[in-house]
């Protein structure tokens, strides 16, 4: 898409802006979006859409109900007794909440990576073949292929190429970390979602994840959960305050840190709370 | 100026006011207990070598004959002691045993754990850990009186039979077999069966595809305790197995093991006699295998760790 910027366009704030916000695509909407576990209304009323082959931040203090939200898209609090989501969640045209939804299907499309790097305690080959093989991928000529395919997107491939059989537990956290996020994009999924992906790394693992979600917005649209307000300024698009269960504002991320709306917004960002 | 090489007494100095009475006691009492076990231990292993070991070096009998030999007749004018039949025993009812109490324990470990922990946690585990303590006399009470009967009147035989035996022992060590592969399911981090999940797993694919690869070595110590317990087992086996020292041509004969025959007869056998000292080789032969299945178990544990 290309815009052109006249003149005649001065009037208007900022054309370039409102163009945009007009021809975006949206992967996911969020429509009303509750979550509750037991009687704790943990998620409050939650609109937002989520950009296509975009990062989205989700910031805000311990509690206040971000990840439980990114563990809603998919459908990770079905492992939670007593959690329960209402509203909306709709995905290439499907509300993802229903009951009815393939939840194992689901997560093919939608991965996620958690905080703490869990690799399987097996070879690093087979901690990708196994998420292969769930989808019912068995042919060797093909499992090889993908496994190269996604450490080299995962960045991982030149460090382990020669030890592909050796244990994954030998890597280094950060390592384990891009791991992860291979065996979860070996799958082909549309979104990625990340939980606080190099909250547990050393600064140079992290710089490197960081390094790679900027590569992977290229084939994914990524959600990723931070308490680090430098890394959300660095690596996303767009970034959502979360505070007590609501979504305080949500906004492209570079208004979010430079001029926020709400005060709340540039209280937490400024470090005055949280 | 620095004047402060040879203090003698300062509050930084170790000196034996500054240590409590509370200390040294717990000290010694910490101390003493470790002796007492370490010596207890050793002295018993000592003890059962020396006994043990009369038969073959004071009475003169082939150790390869006596572990090999399938005729045991010690009271006999010519005795013969041939003890291969009730080592035989007591592996067949140990591994028959385990062959039933393990896929039984370990996947009632993965219901209680994986597919209904909120009543698998508040009643399944409390009834399996009470029974574990239940007394072996009354399994084998149990045994006598239910299984055999049944066995005599459905199966075939006398009743009393090496499947009798293995029956009991089976539920004997189903709890053990259970509880810990409950622990040792229990203990994988939770992060794992997330991460499965997370890729679209099923629970089935989880539960056999990560979580039961990754709790392996602790779910087959689990089994080895079982079976060195079976192994182990006299009196409930004893009450239903039949005590023949004939070898047995089915499952549904009679049949003895070596902990059966050293209760049986260690009573009646005159101290020091040639009868009595082949009851405690049996005896040594339980004690070596119960350091193999303990190898078994320590070198289990520790691929843990990789």
């Amino acid at each position: 898409m290309t815009i052109t910027i006249t003149d005649t366009n001065q009037s208007v704030s900022n054309p370039t802006e409102d163009q945009r916000v007009v021809d975006k695509e949206y992967i996911l909407h969020v429509e009303n979006l509750n979550i509750y576990y037991g009687e704790n209304w943990a998620v409050h009323n939650v609109q937002m859409e989520i950009e296509k082959n975009a990062v989205t931040a989700l910031i805000g203090p311990s509690g206040c109900g971000k990840s439980t939200f990114l563990r809603s898209i998919n459908r990770m609090n079905d492992i939670i007794p007593n959690a329960r989501a209402e509203g909306e969640i709709l995905y290439d045209g499907i509300n993802i909440l229903r009951d009815d939804i393939d939840v194992v299907a689901l997560r093919k499309e939608i991965g996620m990576v958690f905080q703490k790097p869990n690799p399987f305690p097996k070879s690093i080959y087979e901690n990708l073949t196994h998420a292969l093989k769930f989808a019912g991928i068995r042919n060797k000529g093909k499992l090889d292929q993908i496994v190269e395919e996604s450490l080299r997107k995962a960045a991982l491939w030149d460090e382990v190429k020669d030890r592909l059989h050796q244990s994954a537990l030998a890597l280094s956290g950060g390592q384990q970390q891009r791991l992860c996020i291979a065996r979860t994009i070996a799958l082909k999924p549309s979104v990625l979602l990340l939980d606080e992906p190099s909250s547990a790394l050393d600064p140079i693992s992290n710089a490197k994840i960081e390094e790679l979600i900027l590569q992977l917005k290229k084939d994914y649209s990524i959600i990723i959960v931070t308490h680090n307000m430098h890394q959300a300024s660095r690596v996303s698009d767009k970034t959502a305050f979360f505070l007590n269960g609501d979504l305080v504002e949500y906004d492209r991320t570079s208004k979010i840190f430079t001029k926020p709306s709400e005060k709340k917004t540039e209280q937490y960002i400024s470090g005055q709370f949280g | 100026m620095r004047n402060t090489t040879e203090l003698s007494s300062h509050r930084l100095l170790k000196s034996n006011k500054n240590r409590k009475d509370s200390e040294l006691k717990g000290n010694i009492i910490v101390k003493s207990s470790a002796i007492i076990i370490i010596t207890l231990t050793i002295a018993l292993t000592v003890f059962l070598s020396i006994k043990g070991l009369q038969s073959f070096i004071k009475n003169g009998i082939n150790p390869w004959d006596f572990i090999t030999g399938t005729n045991w007749n010690p009271t006999s004018e010519t005795p013969s002691f041939g003890s291969f039949n009730f080592i035989f025993g007591s592996f067949a009812v140990t591994m028959l045993s385990a062959l039933i109490a393990a896929p039984l324990g370990i996947g009632g470990a993965i219901f209680m754990t994986q597919i209904a922990p909120k009543w698998g946690n508040k009643l399944l585990r409390p009834v399996i850990e009470l029974l574990v303590g239940i007394p072996s006399v009354v399994y084998g009470f149990i045994g006598l009186s239910v299984l055999v009967p049944f066995i005599r009147n459905h199966v075939g035989g006398l009743g009393f039979s090496l499947l009798s035996g293995t029956i009991v022992l089976a539920i004997m060590i189903l709890p053990t077999v259970t509880s810990i592969s409950t622990d040792a399911l229990n203990a994988l981090p939770k992060n794992l069966r997330e991460g499965a999940y997370a890729l679209g797993a099923t629970r089935w694919q989880t539960i056999k595809k990560v979580l039961i690869p990754a709790a392996l070595p602790s779910l087959l110590t689990a089994i080895v305790l079982g079976m060195a317990r079976a192994f182990g087992e006299a009196l409930a086996v004893q009450m239903v197995i039949g005590n023949v020292s004939d070898f047995p041509n089915s499952i549904t004969d009679t049949a003895a093991t070596l902990t059966t025959i050293i209760t049986l007869n260690i009573g009646h056998t005159t101290y020091g006699s040639i009868e009595n000292n082949t009851l405690w080789s049996l005896g040594l032969i339980l004690l070596v295998m119960s350091f193999i299945f303990i190898l078994i178990i320590r070198f289990l544990s520790s691929r843990r760790k990789i």
